[in-house]
């Protein structure tokens, strides 16, 4: 399962779809189950009367996890050793996501080797609504 | 600084990746997970947001018996402070205008049904910036650092929360 770095090369690419036509049940699922009820996320009426926006929104957490899939199906499980995001742009219901890791490094650190990944997650206006990084100890 | 304990157990893993949209069988499927490299049910990579559950003091989450910031009846259940202030210029615009800028996580070892960790939370930097969509923005960082039973850690979480003078807009 574990990526090879003998197999892998700088500028090497994986992409996913993880999510397609986002759905507002997805959204409250993850309320669920994160336990983040903020009503921006999950209350039509809230999200436009009190804090004005369009409607409501997915918690940016369900973006970094949905991305985090693309992630770990790709590097393996419990191979992750770093994983950062930044949220860029508000992901709505109906978004379809597609999330995409490039290889920038392969290095050697305490007798592991890592890859380094440049992380992008866009819109399907193509616009990034997670930009990060993560680093996965692969098979040397 | 806050501290509190979050268990761990497999039902609350298998929701959490089912929220993230991941089949995974890793994260549910204890017969095929006993057979793989981590040898058995692990979390996913950003599970330890569902601590917010076992936070006692997590404003994002209804108190019993309290007015919620949320809608019932009308658009927010929480009353006007003075006659002639509305709604929005009560504590819901300031929660409104909250929003979750970054988010870093450092993996020490995987989380496992039947941990239980201890959570600890600290205060990192904060800083203004003035933004192009939302206003003056003021970010805040907050490090929580997950241990197990044995005090090793597990995860250091850190996120950076926003504030907007404004909605953010669309374009």
């Amino acid at each position: 399962m574990a990526l090879n770095a003998s197999t892998l090369k700088i500028g090497d690419i994986h992409e996913e779809f993880v999510a397609k036509n986002l759905s507002r049940t997805q959204i409250v699922q993850y309320a669920g189950a994160s336990g983040d009820y903020m009503p921006l996320h999950t209350d039509e009426l809230y999200a436009r009367e009190i804090a004005g926006y369009p409607g409501v929104f997915a918690h940016g957490m369900l973006s970094m996890g949905a991305t985090g899939t693309m992630l770990t199906n790709w590097v393996g499980d419990g191979r992750l050793t770093k994983y950062s995001a930044r949220f860029t742009r508000q992901v709505w219901p109906g978004d379809d996501l597609l999330a995409k890791a490039t290889v920038t490094n392969i290095v050697e650190e305490n007798g592991d080797t890592l890859v380094e990944l440049d992380v992008v997650t866009t819109n399907q206006d193509g616009q990034a609504v997670i930009s990060g990084t993560a680093t996965a100890r692969i098979d040397p | 600084m806050a501290e509190f304990k979050f268990p761990v157990d497999a039902s609350q893993i298998m929701l959490f990746a089912r929220s993230v949209g991941d089949k995974n069988p890793i994260y549910y499927d204890k017969e095929y997970a006993n057979g793989s490299e981590v040898g058995g049910i692990i979390a996913p990579p950003t599970f330890v947001q569902a601590s917010a559950q076992y936070d006692p003091k997590f404003p994002l989450r209804p108190t019993i018996g309290e007015p919620w910031f949320g809608s019932g009846k009308e658009a927010t259940g929480l009353k006007p402070k003075a006659k002639d202030s509305s709604a929005k210029e009560n504590k819901s615009s300031d929660s409104a205008r909250m929003l979750h800028a970054e988010q870093q996580y450092i993996y020490h070892k995987p989380i496992r049904p039947g941990d239980e960790l201890s959570v600890t939370t600290k205060r990192g930097n904060s800083w203004e910036k003035e933004g192009r969509r939302g206003g003056t923005m003021s970010f805040a960082e907050t490090i929580t650092e997950f241990r197990d039973s044995s005090g090793d850690l597990v995860v250091t979480a850190t996120s950076v929360g926003v504030t907007t003078g404004k909605a953010v807009s669309q374009d």
